[in-house]
This record gives C-alpha cells, sequence and structure tokens, in this order.
C-alpha cells in the first residue's frame, strides 16, 4: 500500500511530470511563471485544486457515473465538476480564509480551464486508482506541476539578465528553455521504482 | 434512448445542483466591501502599475480606507486623484501635512570644484562609479545628470544650470526622485517650511571654501541673527527648526554664501 502511494508520488512528481513529459497545463506554465513569485502562488493553487478535484470527481466517477453506466459523460460531468469547484472554493476563500485568498484569489479562476486538472481525474479514471490513490496523484501532480513552473521561473529570471540573440526575445527564448527543462527530465522516463 | 434521456437526466440535475450551490453559497460567502473602498478604487487610474507600493489598485484603495495610506500615492492619477480620494475620506489639506521635494545643492556649473571631467553616459549612478564620488569634489553635491528628471512623472524636476531643482508648483510629494537618487541627497520636506539651506555638505567651512562657492561653511551669522532662535549649525550646517520659523527671512537675506532658500519671499 505504502510502496504504492510512494511510486505514484515520484512517479507525478518527476518520471511522468505533468508539465515536462504529459504536456499538460502549458498555458499557465508558460503564462505565469515570469516571476517565481507568481510562479509559486500559481503552483499552490494548481496542487489545491487539483487534489480537491481528484476527491470529488472520484465520488462522483465511482457512485453516479459508474453506477448508472453512464462513463461516456466522463469528460463533460468532470469539467462541470471542476468549474462549480473552484469557483465555491473562491468564495469560501474570500469569506473565510482572507489571507489565503489573497494569495491565490487571482490564480483560481484561470486554473478552471486548466487542462492538467481534468487531466489529472481522466488520468485516476485510466489508471482505476482508488480513492486513496486518486488523492495522492492529484496532489503530488500538482506539486510536479509547481515544480516545473518555480524552476522554469527562475529560469527565466535569469533569462532576463543574459545576452541572447534579439531575434528570440520573449517567447521564443522561453519556449527554448522550455525544451531544454523538458529534455533534462527526460532522463527520468522509464524508470521503475518498485 | 434510455441511456440518452439518463445522459440528460444526470447531468441537468448535476448542473443545477451545482447552480443552486454557487448561488447559495454567493449569499453566505458574500463579502461587505467598504463602499468607500469603492469609491476610492474609482478614482485611480487602474493600472496596477504598483506605482503606489501596494499590490494593486484595490491593495491601496484598501490600505486608504483602513487609515494606512496618505491620500496621494497614486502616481498615475495625479493630483486630481489624490484631491478626489481626500474628498471621499473627508481629509483636507491642513490636517495631512503636504510635503514637496527639495534638492540641498547651489554647486552650480563654474561654482562646484570638479574632481575630473566626465563624459559618459548621462546618468547620476554611472558617474558615481568612480570612486563612489560623483565628478564634482563634494560629496553631498548635486550631480546634475537628471536621474530625478527621469523618474519624476509630473515633470517637477528639472536640471538648471548642473543642479536638480524642484518646482514646488507641481511637485505633489511622492518621493520618486528621492528613492532614486544615488546619493539620497533629495529630501522631502514639509511645504510649510519657509526657509532652508541650500546645501549639505557637513564638511569645516575651510574646506567647503575651496571646494564650492555656495557651499554652508557654518559661520553662524544666521543662528545669531535669527529673531526667532529658529536656526542652530549643526555638524557644520544650518538647521531650521519648522516649528519656531517664522518665516521672516532675515537669514536669507544676510547669509554670506547666499544659499538660503526663502520660499515665501514676494
Amino acid at each position: 500500500m505504502l510502496t504504492n502511494i510512494i511510486s505514484i508520488s515520484l512517479g507525478a512528481i518527476l518520471i511522468n511530470n505533468f508539465i515536462f513529459s504529459q504536456f499538460l497545463g502549458c498555458c499557465p506554465f508558460l503564462g505565469c511563471s515570469s516571476k517565481v513569485e507568481t510562479a509559486t502562488g500559481m503552483g499552490l493553487a494548481v496542487v489545491f485544486v487539483m487534489g480537491l478535484a481528484s476527491a470529488i470527481c472520484w465520488v462522483i466517477n465511482e457512485y453516479l457515473l459508474v453506477a448508472l453506466h453512464l462513463e461516456f459523460l466522463q469528460t463533460l460531468a468532470f469539467i462541470l465538476v471542476i468549474a462549480a469547484l473552484v469557483q465555491f472554493v473562491e468564495m469560501f476563500l474570500k469569506k473565510s480564509v482572507p489571507s489565503l485568498y489573497s494569495a491565490l484569489g487571482i490564480y483560481l479562476p484561470l486554473i478552471t480551464t486548466n487542462c492538467a486538472v481534468l487531466g489529472v481525474v481522466l488520468l485516476n479514471v485510466q489508471n482505476n486508482y482508488n480513492f486513496l490513490e486518486s488523492l495522492v496523484y492529484g496532489i503530488t501532480g500538482g506539486l510536479g506541476f509547481m515544480l516545473a513552473i518555480v524552476l522554469f521561473a527562475s529560469v527565466r529570471e535569469r533569462i532576463e539578465f543574459s545576452d541572447y540573440p534579439e531575434c528570440f526575445e520573449g517567447f521564443p527564448i522561453c519556449l527554448v528553455s522550455a525544451a531544454l527543462l523538458a529534455l533534462a527530465f527526460m532522463g527520468f522516463s522509464g524508470m521503475k521504482i518498485f | 434512448m434510455t441511456s440518452i434521456l439518463l445522459a440528460i437526466l444526470v447531468l441537468g440535475v448535476l448542473g443545477g445542483i451545482f447552480g443552486a450551490i454557487l448561488a447559495f453559497a454567493s449569499q453566505i460567502f458574500h463579502v461587505e466591501v467598504d463602499p468607500k473602498q469603492e469609491a476610492i478604487r474609482s478614482c485611480l487610474a487602474g493600472a496596477n502599475c504598483g506605482g503606489c507600493g501596494y499590490p494593486g489598485c484595490d491593495g491601496y484603495a484598501a490600505a486608504v480606507v483602513a487609515g494606512e495610506a496618505p491620500t496621494n500615492r497614486c502616481v498615475a492619477g495625479g493630483a486630481e486623484a489624490a484631491e478626489r480620494i481626500a474628498r471621499i475620506m473627508g481629509v483636507d489639506a491642513g490636517t495631512a501635512e503636504k510635503v514637496v521635494a527639495f534638492v540641498p545643492c547651489s554647486g552650480t556649473e563654474g561654482h562646484a570644484e570638479m574632481r575630473f571631467n566626465y563624459s559618459g553616459p548621462v546618468d547620476c549612478r554611472a558617474a558615481m562609479l568612480f570612486g563612489g564620488k560623483s565628478n564634482k569634489t563634494c560629496t553631498f553635491a548635486c550631480i546634475g545628470m537628471g536621474n530625478c528628471v527621469k523618474v519624476c512623472q509630473f515633470d517637477a524636476m528639472h536640471i538648471v544650470n548642473g543642479v536638480a531643482k524642484v518646482d514646488r508648483s507641481k511637485c505633489v510629494g511622492c518621493g520618486a526622485c528621492a528613492d532614486t537618487c544615488p546619493k539620497s541627497i533629495i529630501k522631502m520636506i514639509p511645504e510649510s517650511l519657509k526657509v532652508i539651506p541650500a546645501c549639505g555638505n557637513k564638511d569645516k567651512g575651510a574646506k567647503v571654501m575651496k571646494m564650492c562657492d555656495f557651499g554652508c561653511i557654518g559661520c553662524m551669522k544666521c543662528q545669531r541673527e535669527c529673531p526667532a532662535d529658529a536656526i542652530v549649525v549643526k555638524d557644520n550646517l544650518a538647521v531650521v527648526d519648522p516649528e519656531k520659523c517664522v518665516g521672516c527671512g532675515h537669514c536669507a537675506d544676510i547669509c554670506p554664501r547666499h544659499i538660503i532658500n526663502w520660499f515665501d519671499k514676494k
């Protein structure tokens, strides 16, 4: 049981990193990574939402869709659940935990349609994870996303001060460096832990 | 057929339930925002530029309502926004002491001794790179390359004869010039201060005499002659006590170096 959890966690963070080897969530990865500070905020918000969405979608899938033989509705139902969940969490945080809201607040609406969040809940179903495994996969998948975006943000901050060809200014140099970073993560691919 | 109906039913019910929950939650979790805050928010420029030192316009509006921030911090909104915010907050100009920038240096071109001829980028920071001193011998002198002019968003800073000069009618007291000055010589002074010596040199008189025609030599004439005893020479530099000063301007008239600025002079 424990070994299973550890292997899921390490797999989600390093081996099958959501950004670098599954290429999910690239939009916020590029959009919110110009500063380490905002990248950290975005990463935390993704960890939070991915964990919560995994847990709730697992329940919906198991007790509603599977029970009624409506598995073909998974994508649609999950989008609905995630969107409603994020809106609800945003309202809840604004009222109850203002400090957390001011830290994550502006990133929450951005995540509503983040494909990494939808990806994690669909992968949970595909891999036949149970509730605990789904939760762990959601949270560690988010941590993997956070690791990637914070690493990339620090790279981008360094790029600002470096001398690169003018024609690469802006996104081109970012995409090149993102590719190199992904290549580094390729070193983990194919590893088996247990 | 039944599966289609079931699908519609399930998604419809799910959507309905989520909608109801969200509608209900928006009532329960409604956060009362101070109407003043929204009013202030509408006065600001809305560019979220961060020029006020707060995270975005909303952050600044909240700080003003909480009484933590002065009303004139919106650089982009300018004096007009400051006035409208002050009206909303019920603060009049009297209660909030207005400050203006002041450059305590009179070492104009040809009157201040130069250490070397500088020909490089026209930038005070660049000119400071030579041993931490600028091209003027006096360590307290204005370099006059205009970094403060560049950061002033209100056109209140100008270089006149090699020394920065503040246009007090345009200065809003944002302090951007004082922050950027690499020598940190620009001071923020209360607008009500009537006289102030335009020199910051704390060296002894004889030394000042050599390096600048317009440096305070600490001769103490102003201290002796001030009818209100408002001037004290401290560290070889005249300092005016704003509470005692009556603004007669006698010191400005008698200063042998002619460096005391008298703002109310008619």
